[in-house]
Formats: C-alpha cells, sequence, structure tokens
C-alpha cells in the first residue's frame, strides 16, 4: 500500500477597504440596497473607461512587501475575457504576466518541528464582480452590481502545503498579517476574504503532480480545513481503487461536509488574456518602495520576536498578546509602567481577553488605560484588593467608566486583612463546618483550602485568602 | 450665401456684428437638414433636448461658440439615444455626457442631431449601419465613406456647420477625403475617449470635420486636452491651434513615402497630390522621398489589433443591462447562454459578427502568439518606420484614399476589398500620430480627391499649418455641393 | 485552414448564434482575411517587443476619494428587465 502526500495550493481573494472602488469614485461599502453604489465606470456602460485607484496600488505593494515579495519593475493590467450576468463588461480587468508582486513567502508554526516556509508565487490586482442571486420561484436571476469594481487582491501559494492543518495554519498567519496592515477587514463571513483551494495527492518521493482538483465555496477557515480532509481522502480513495480523478472544480457543501461537482461547464475557459489598452502601464520606482517598506508597521513575526526577547514572556503568552495588535501595544505600554511582567499578561490573557471577548469589543474602545492595569496588579500586590475582587473591579470599571480608587471606595471592596475581623470569620466557619474541621484535625491539611473558600464566600471575596489560610493554619497548629 | 453654408469662423464674425444670431443659424441649420437629409440621409435622429444655450435659463461654460453640430452616433449624449448605429443598442440612453460634449455644451455648441455611420465603426463606407446607407452629397450614388460618413457628408451638405466623427483607421480622414471636407485625427491621446463608445481602444480617437482648416483648428481647440476620466488622454498642454493658421511653409522638409505611390492608387487621385505638392513647393516648402517600408503589412496589423479588441469591446452588449434583448423560442444551451447568443446574433449586422469572430479567433488559445503577438510586434515596427522618417522630416503627404468615392454596393460583397481601401490611413492610427485630409481637387465626374498630411506626434500644429497655406492658395474648399 | 467547425467554436466563444448559412458565408469570409493576413508571417519580429501602448505614457491614477453614485433609478433606467432594484436575467444554472 503506497504512502500517499498530499500537495495543497492556496489562492486567496483580500477585498482591500479603501474608500473607493478600484476604477471609479464609487463608494467601496457593503450592504447598501441593489445598484445603489454603481456609476457608467463598474456598470461597464459603452463609453466609459477605468482609472486605477492609487491607494490600492498602495495596499496591494504594502501586502507584498509584508509577504516577502519582489515588486515587479513594471506592473500593467489585462484583460480576462468571458460571460457572465454579474461582469458588465464581459472581461474583468486583472493582471496576467506582469503582476504586482511575485516570488514571496511566509512562515506558518508546525506543530513539530521548526516553522516552514510557505512560497508565494504571485499577488495581483484585480477588480471584483457584481452579485447574482438565483429566484427559482420564477426561473430568473437578479444581478446586483454594487460589488463590481471592489478592489481585490489575489493571493498565490505555490504547492507547498502539505495537510489540511497547514492550509488552515496558512490562511490565519496571512489573516494576522493583513489585519496588522489595516487594508482588509479579512472577513470570511462578509466575504472580504475569500479562500479557493487546489490539491492533488501523489505517492511519496513521487515528484510528479498527481491529478488536481479546485475547491469553491468554503466560507470560513474551519471549512477550508474539513474541506481539503475531505477531499483528500476522496482522492485517497480513487487512487487505491485505481479509478481517475477528474480534473475538475468542486463546490464544498458545508450541511454535507462533502464536495460535490459543479455541473461540467461546457469547456474550460478561453480567457483570451490581452493588455487592457484603457489602462497605462505602471512604474514604481526604488524611492516610492523604499518609503512604502518604511512605511509598514512591525510585523507579527517580528513583533513575536521582540516579545520573547525584550520582555522575556512565554511563547504561549506572546502568540496570545500577538493576535491583537492593539492588545499588543497596550501590553508595551504596562510593561512601561511596572516591572511585573508576568502579572500583565496574566491580567491581559485571562481577565481582559474575557471582557473583549463577551463585550464583542477592542481594547481601543474600552474605558481602560494601562494605567488602570498596573494599578490593579499594585492593589492586589499590595493586599488591598483579592485577586478575585480586583477582576470585579475590573468589571466595573469598564462598565461604569469610574476610577479603580473610587470604585474599591464605593463599593466597600478594600480586602479584609486585619487579624481581628477575620479571626472573627474563621470562627464562623469553623462553627458551620464541623466535618471539616474533624479531617482537618484527622490530618487532612488540603480541606483547609475548602475552609478559605468558604469564608471568601462569606466575605464576598473580600477577605484576604492568603492571610485567612495562614490564620486557619496557625489555629490548628496551636490546637 | 445662405447662414448654414458659412463656415464657423465666418458666423462668429456675424454674431460679432450683430448681423445674426446663433438661433437664426440653428434654425437655417435645421431647415436644412429638413429639406435634404431625404436625400442624403446624413441624420440618424435629430437631437430631442434644445441646445442649452438656446433656453431661457442660463447655461455653463464661457458659450463663445454657438455654432450647429453634428455628432457621430457612437459619442454619448445625456438623454438622447445613442445606438452606434446598432440594432443591439435600440433605446440605449446613456445617463452620461462624453467629455467631449461636455466641452462643447460648454461652449455652446447647438447639436443638431446624430451622424449616421458604420455600426460600431465597422466600415468604410457607412452602408453598414443598421438604419441603411449614406449618401455621397457630391454624387448620390456614391457612398460618402466610413464610417463617419453621415458626420463628413452633413458637412459637405451644409446640413450641420461642423461635425465630430472619430477614427480608428481612417474613419474621420477616408469620409472628409470622399465627401470634400477637412477631416483630423489627432494624436492618440489629444482628446478624451471617455465617452466614445469604444471600437479599438488603443487606435479610436474622436476629431473634427469642417467645411475648412480654420474651423477645424477652432473645433480642436475645443476638445482637445487632458480629461482625469480617461487614463490614456496625455496631460500635454493644448495649444492655440488658430495661431498654426499662418500661411508659410518655408522650409519645412516633407517626405513623400514611396510605398504609397503604386499599383492600385488611382491615376486622378495621384496627379491630383502630385498637384497638391507642386503648390506646396511653390510656397517653399521642400519634399524629398522617404521610405515606411512596413506600410504593406498595416493594414493585416490592424485587422488583427483593432478586431481583437472589438471583440472585446463589444462583449458588453448582451442583453443583460441595456439596449436589446432577445430570447429564442426554444432552450438551445441554457437560459442566459440562449439570451446572450440570440441578442447578439439578432442585433449585430454581418460586418460586426465577422470582425467579432475574427477578434475572437486571433485571442483564442493556440492563435494569441501568431496572431495578437505577432501584430503587436509589427506594429511596434510600423511605428518605427515614423519615428526614422520623423526625424529628418517635418511631417509627410499621401493620398488619404486610392480612388475617390466608389458607388454604393461596389464593394459590399468582398470585405477584404473594403478593408484595402483603408491602405493609406491605417498606419497613422497604428503609430498614434495625427493626421489631416482636406480636399485638393476633383475627379474628371466631380467626385473629390483628399490630400493627406501626416505629422509628429502632438504636432497638430505642423498640420494645420501645411494644411492652411495649401488651402488658401487654392479653392478647393470654396466649391459648393449642388442638389 | 479554417474549418467550419472552427468557426461554429468562435461563434460560442463569441456568444453569438450562427445559423448554417451564416457559417458557410463566414467561413469563407474569414479564411479569406486570415489568409490575407498570413503575410505576416514572412516578417521577422525575433527580440521586436510588442507595443499595447502607443504612447509613453504611465503611472496614472486617481485619488481615493468618493464621488457620487448614479441613483438606483438612473442605474436601472437602461436595464430590459429589472425587479426591485435588480438587474434580471434569465436564469443562471450552476
Amino acid at each position: 500500500m503506497p504512502e500517499f502526500e498530499t500537495v495543497i495550493g492556496l489562492e486567496v481573494h483580500l477585498q482591500f477597504n479603501t474608500a473607493t472602488k478600484i476604477f471609479c469614485g464609487c463608494a467601496n461599502f457593503f450592504g447598501k440596497d441593489p445598484n445603489t453604489l454603481t456609476c457608467p465606470v463598474c456598470l461597464g456602460l459603452p463609453g466609459s473607461l477605468p482609472v486605477l485607484n492609487k491607494k490600492v496600488l498602495l495596499y496591494a505593494i504594502k501586502v507584498a512587501m509584508a509577504l516577502n515579495c519582489q515588486i515587479n519593475p513594471y506592473i500593467k493590467f489585462d484583460r480576462k475575457n468571458y460571460y457572465y450576468p454579474d461582469l458588465p463588461k464581459g472581461y474583468q480587468i486583472s493582471q496576467y504576466d506582469f503582476p504586482v508582486a511575485y516570488n514571496g513567502w511566509i512562515m506558518i508554526p508546525m506543530t513539530e518541528g521548526p516553522d516552514k516556509k510557505i512560497h508565494i508565487k504571485r499577488a495581483h490586482l484585480e477588480e471584483d464582480a457584481g452579485k447574482l442571486i438565483h429566484d427559482p420561484a420564477t426561473n430568473s436571476s437578479l444581478v446586483d452590481y454594487n460589488r463590481t469594481g471592489t478592489p481585490l487582491l489575489e493571493i498565490v501559494t505555490a504547492p507547498d502545503l502539505r495537510c489540511a492543518q497547514e492550509a488552515y495554519d496558512y490562511l490565519t498567519t496571512l489573516k494576522l498579517i493583513l489585519q496588522y496592515l489595516h487594508v482588509s477587514d479579512c472577513d470570511m463571513e462578509k466575504g472580504s476574504l475569500r479562500c479557493d483551494a487546489n490539491i492533488s495527492i501523489r505517492e511519496k518521493g513521487d515528484g510528479r503532480f498527481g491529478t488536481k482538483t479546485e475547491i469553491k465555496n468554503m466560507n470560513s477557515f474551519r471549512a477550508v480545513k474539513a474541506a481539503l480532509q475531505f477531499e483528500a481522502n476522496r482522492h485517497q480513495k480513487l487512487l487505491s481503487s485505481h479509478q481517475r480523478i477528474i480534473q475538475e472544480t468542486r463546490l464544498w457543501n458545508e450541511e454535507k461536509a462533502m464536495t460535490i461537482s459543479m455541473r461540467s461547464k461546457e469547456e474550460a475557459h478561453d480567457y483570451r488574456y490581452f493588455p487592457e489598452p484603457d489602462l497605462v502601464p505602471f512604474v514604481v520606482d526604488e524611492k516610492t518602495l523604499t518609503q512604502i517598506k518604511a512605511s509598514l508597521p512591525e510585523l507579527p513575526q517580528e513583533k513575536f520576536g521582540r516579545f520573547l526577547n525584550e520582555y522575556k514572556i512565554s511563547g504561549y503568552d506572546a502568540q496570545i498578546i500577538i493576535q491583537d495588535p492593539e492588545l499588543s501595544l497596550f501590553f508595551e505600554k504596562c510593561c512601561q509602567l511596572t516591572r511585573e511582567i508576568k502579572k500583565v499578561c496574566n491580567w491581559l490573557i485571562g481577565p481582559l481577553l474575557q471582557e473583549l471577548h463577551t463585550r464583542k469589543a477592542a481594547i481601543t474602545q474600552l474605558s481602560l488605560t494601562p494605567d488602570d492595569v498596573v494599578n490593579l496588579i499594585k492593589k492586589v500586590d499590595s493586599g488591598i484588593l483579592s485577586n478575585l475582587v480586583a477582576k470585579d473591579v475590573l468589571k466595573l470599571k469598564l462598565d461604569t467608566g469610574q476610577s479603580i480608587d473610587t470604585i474599591i471606595i464605593e463599593q466597600g471592596l478594600t480586602q479584609v486583612s486585619d487579624d481581628g475581623t477575620l479571626e472573627k470569620i474563621i470562627a464562623e466557619i469553623l462553627g458551620e463546618n464541623d466535618r471539616v474541621v474533624e479531617q482537618i484535625k484527622q490530618g487532612k491539611e488540603s480541606a483547609i483550602v475548602f475552609l478559605v473558600g468558604q469564608a471568601m464566600k462569606k466575605t464576598q471575596g473580600k477577605a484576604n485568602p492568603k492571610k485567612i489560610g495562614e490564620l486557619i493554619k496557625r489555629r490548628f497548629q496551636n490546637g | 450665401m445662405k447662414l448654414n453654408e458659412l463656415t464657423a469662423h465666418e458666423l462668429l464674425d456675424l454674431y460679432k456684428s450683430k448681423t445674426t444670431t446663433p438661433q437664426t443659424v440653428y434654425e437655417e441649420v435645421c431647415k436644412a437638414v429638413n429639406q435634404l437629409d431625404s436625400k442624403v440621409q446624413a441624420y440618424l435622429r435629430l437631437a430631442k433636448n434644445k441646445p442649452q444655450s438656446l433656453s431661457p435659463s442660463s447655461p455653463t461654460g464661457d458659450q463663445k461658440f454657438p455654432i450647429p453640430i453634428a455628432i457621430k452616433d457612437n459619442i454619448c449624449i445625456k438623454n438622447e439615444e445613442v445606438t452606434c448605429a446598432s440594432c443591439i443598442l435600440k433605446g440605449f440612453h446613456p445617463p452620461y455626457d462624453a467629455t467631449v460634449i461636455e466641452r462643447i455644451k460648454k461652449a455652446g455648441g447647438m447639436i443638431v442631431g446624430q451622424a449616421n455611420m458604420d455600426e460600431f465603426a465597422f466600415g468604410s463606407s457607412t452602408e453598414n449601419s443598421s438604419s441603411g446607407a449614406t449618401r455621397n452629397p457630391w454624387n448620390l450614388n456614391c457612398v460618402p465613406g466610413g464610417s463617419s460618413g453621415g458626420s463628413a457628408a452633413a458637412v459637405a451638405a451644409h446640413e450641420t456647420i461642423w461635425a465630430l466623427g472619430s477614427d480608428t483607421g481612417g474613419s474621420i480622414r477616408q469620409p472628409a477625403a470622399f465627401c470634400g471636407v477637412v477631416g483630423l485625427k489627432p494624436t492618440y491621446g489629444r482628446v478624451s475617449r471617455y465617452g466614445l463608445i469604444a471600437f479599438a481602444s488603443s487606435l479610436d480617437q474622436i476629431g473634427p470635420l469642417t467645411k475648412d482648416v480654420t474651423d477645424n483648428a477652432l473645433l480642436l481647440n475645443i476638445i482637445a486636452g487632458y480629461d482625469e476620466r480617461d487614463s490614456t488622454c496625455a496631460d500635454v498642454a493644448v495649444a492655440d491651434y488658430t495661431k498654426s493658421l499662418v500661411k508659410d511653409v518655408q522650409g519645412f522638409k516633407i517626405g513623400i513615402p514611396k510605398e504609397y505611390f503604386i499599383a492600385g492608387l488611382d491615376r486622378e487621385v495621384k496627379s491630383a497630390v502630385e498637384e497638391a505638392i507642386a503648390v506646396l513647393k511653390k510656397l517653399g516648402a521642400e519634399f524629398k522621398e522617404v521610405s515606411l517600408p512596413h506600410t504593406e503589412y498595416a493594414v493585416a496589423t490592424y485587422y488583427i489589433l483593432a478586431t481583437a479588441e472589438a471583440s472585446s469591446n463589444l462583449a458588453r452588449f448582451d442583453g443583460v443591462q441595456f439596449g436589446l434583448r432577445s430570447t429564442p423560442a426554444a432552450v438551445r444551451r441554457s437560459p442566459i447562454v440562449d439570451m446572450y447568443e440570440a441578442t447578439r446574433d439578432a442585433g449585430f449586422g454581418q460586418e460586426a459578427k465577422r470582425r467579432i469572430m475574427l477578434g475572437t479567433y486571433s485571442l483564442s488559445s493556440g492563435y494569441y502568439d501568431a496572431y495578437y503577438l505577432r501584430g503587436q510586434q509589427v506594429r511596434t515596427l510600423i511605428k518605427r518606420d515614423f519615428d526614422e522618417a520623423f526625424k529628418e522630416f517635418d511631417a509627410i503627404i499621401t493620398p488619404t484614399a486610392p480612388t475617390t468615392a466608389f458607388k454604393l454596393g461596389e464593394k459590399t460583397d468582398d470585405p477584404l476589398a473594403m478593408y484595402l481601401s483603408d491602405i493609406y490611413t491605417i498606419s497613422a492610427n497604428l503609430a498614434g500620430i495625427p493626421a489631416i485630409s482636406l480636399p485638393c481637387g476633383f475627379s474628371q465626374n466631380g467626385l473629390p480627391i483628399g490630400l493627406q498630411i501626416l505629422g509628429k506626434p502632438f504636432d497638430e500644429q505642423m498640420l494645420f499649418r501645411m494644411a492652411y497655406s495649401y488651402e488658401q492658395s487654392t479653392s478647393w474648399h470654396k466649391r459648393k455641393v449642388a442638389f | 485552414m479554417l474549418s467550419k467547425d472552427d468557426v461554429r467554436y468562435i461563434g460560442s466563444l463569441a456568444r453569438i448564434h450562427l445559423e448554417e448559412n451564416e457559417l458557410d458565408d463566414l467561413t469563407r469570409n474569414l479564411a479569406d482575411i486570415l489568409h490575407y493576413i498570413e503575410k505576416l508571417k514572412t516578417l521577422d519580429v525575433k527580440d521586436i517587443q510588442p507595443t499595447s501602448h502607443v504612447l509613453p505614457i504611465k503611472n496614472v491614477y486617481r485619488e481615493d476619494k468618493v464621488l457620487p453614485s448614479l441613483p438606483q433609478e438612473q442605474a436601472l433606467a437602461t436595464a430590459p428587465n429589472q425587479h426591485k432594484g435588480f438587474f434580471k436575467v434569465p436564469q443562471v444554472i450552476e
């Protein structure tokens, strides 16, 4: 039984978040009424002509540089000719032989071993098509051209990926880089990031490629992973039973969790590419390229390395923090105010991320400053607040916007640490928990934790747990 | 003389001296159209909307040139029907004005109507119009030339004062020659193409058709210049072309390309052009033979490149968003594909279908290198011929067409013969250089003969100067059509 | 040599329905023209750069500033068939 190797290449289409479309001044916006964001140019009316949005080229170069690509010294556009109702001109303005960039790479983390390099064959610009809705009730289809002309960057990998997990990791790594650049929402649900996959299998060691199939209609990274797993298995089953794999396009069906062959199109498309005569070529000089390179933000990979070196935090912590560029910035600001780096990490990764998640907010939207976090850490360290209560204070701060000190005073949250009060509470607890007291007397020291917990409950978390633990222990030691 | 028989510059003088008004002139022109157009058929339709400059509310722009104008039916005019003389665009009303129309309206231009043309500018005789052919005012049994035949005929018959046409392979110059008027194809990029319904995007230019050289310079002044909506429109300052209307060609070096004076060139055309050369020589211009060695490949090159671009430009005519929509009675392939195929079958004329097919073929897989790519490479060679020639010469002089206007129906059965009548005009489009045609004589049977002058890129000034000098030394432009 | 089948295929690429008699005429016409165009093959074009733009213009851009779009009624005004703000076409079967 030969061992098979999966070979995967991904094509990602990225929608830029520029204010306007790629070739006209219509607003680049999602979700308006149909055919309200169009003009003669993006409608492809006779006589209309395209003019390139400068920012689109700038964004494309930024992305290409972040992906370690070579930027083509001479860039041009070409027409890709085919008929479809969502394509008003009967051709798409795209790029064929002189795309914006080529020969790039990114590193993706592996479950075992060092990071893997995934090569990027090319990145090119093109315009998006409109949206087609099928109305079977009336045997017709309905077209909305709002999306026509939205700027797209198509990023194509080399067939370097070897399993569905790698494909998933490539997508998450790519998405993070793109988020750092602020060029797109990168939202697969909204369609601002789309992915098609090419997959084939071959016997391990065979240098040639097997017959590939293309998979479309995957609407999330998880779907990409599931679809590729399914398809790899399908190929394997076919080959193992000596059947042929048909080169075709297949659609991922989420409900049925399988790929389904598209009704075979009459003929493979002959796109008849030729240079777009309505657009002139683009030559970006060295000086401009240097400026653009200098304007790139610190990218996730770099930041990760720097966090490890500079702050000596764990890879695990760093990986979580860098997922959010704003959180990363917040983290660094906290680290300027305190030496308790690990505690900062714990606060950010634990309670704060939890709050961001529940409130569905970005850290910039919350009324919380680095000073606030450092304040909370100090309050816990100095015993004014218990850890548990400090988390509540955080919640209250985010809810009310009041200062931490005000909250502590108004809510009377100061940790109870004086022996007198604590002794009273302990006495009550011991009185209420005879059996446990017996257990401890018998030697079950671990049950002290239970009593501490009871004391915390009784004081609504305000008791200083460390102190309580010590006092209880002392009681038992003293008999 | 009747007001409609005057030139724009003469009318401007009359406005200045308050001898007449734009309103009166407009009415005179409309009267002429009513009287003559049943014979000439220069117009597809008259403007629905009254000219801004004649309406009571104050129009925009300087309104300095309130002159009646005919517009070729492939230039978008807001809220008018624009069809490119094709069934497939029946009922199409663009929601915007072409840039040249905006400029003309701002200058006070009064649009009389839309001039007939070969469907989508595919043709050299205006016989490919879906509404029937225009006739040559000098001989109603002859073609006016094409594809801007309607524009040229309207000017010659004084059914307008001046007109706009478009030129992809000679479509302004050849009809200008056949109709005895002045026609200019500007340098590629001199005039905005925004709003010109494209035939071949890398070759098309809009240009003026006028009764004399002075008018031509005036109209070019109005329409030329940078337009941010057209990426291929050059950001080159527009000279005042009327400053070139100087009768002086002393010392100018003019080339006579030997490849143009060959078999197939009508004897009368040849001698008329030779006499024109003599006139210019007397005025002090110096002539020498020049070689443009790749001339014989120009028509073949053009018919690959232009049809390839056209096949793509015309893909949008599919019944989805505008124009004609046809559905076959029974399902052939699938509902949507059937609609495309039926619409385009019903909507396009024979020549349009031929060119779309040819263009599709030369771009198709397996043929791109042999046809399209090779065509682009030969285009480089043809351009180089001119680059070389213009190192030594200020201008190049040739006949505009190998014959005078042929009879209606004479070439319709032989597409290739029709293509070859563009032999002298096509190279200028391939090289992107400006070229003007003006009358230089008449044949024995009274048909106009055209003289063509080719110039360096953005050197329309040279063309106007030479053309004006020649024109003012002759009186061809004064001869009027008799009905 | 261009065959009728070739022409039929091109017709489908170009989305034009052609009747049989049209196919005959077209095949003849296109064959003549292609034959004429063959003369280009006699030229040596090795190392010659193709011309796709005859003007030496480069880098023409527009700024990323929003301009007014057409109102919906105007966008749809030319539609042969429309429905609730959409262009309506015969069913597209995937």
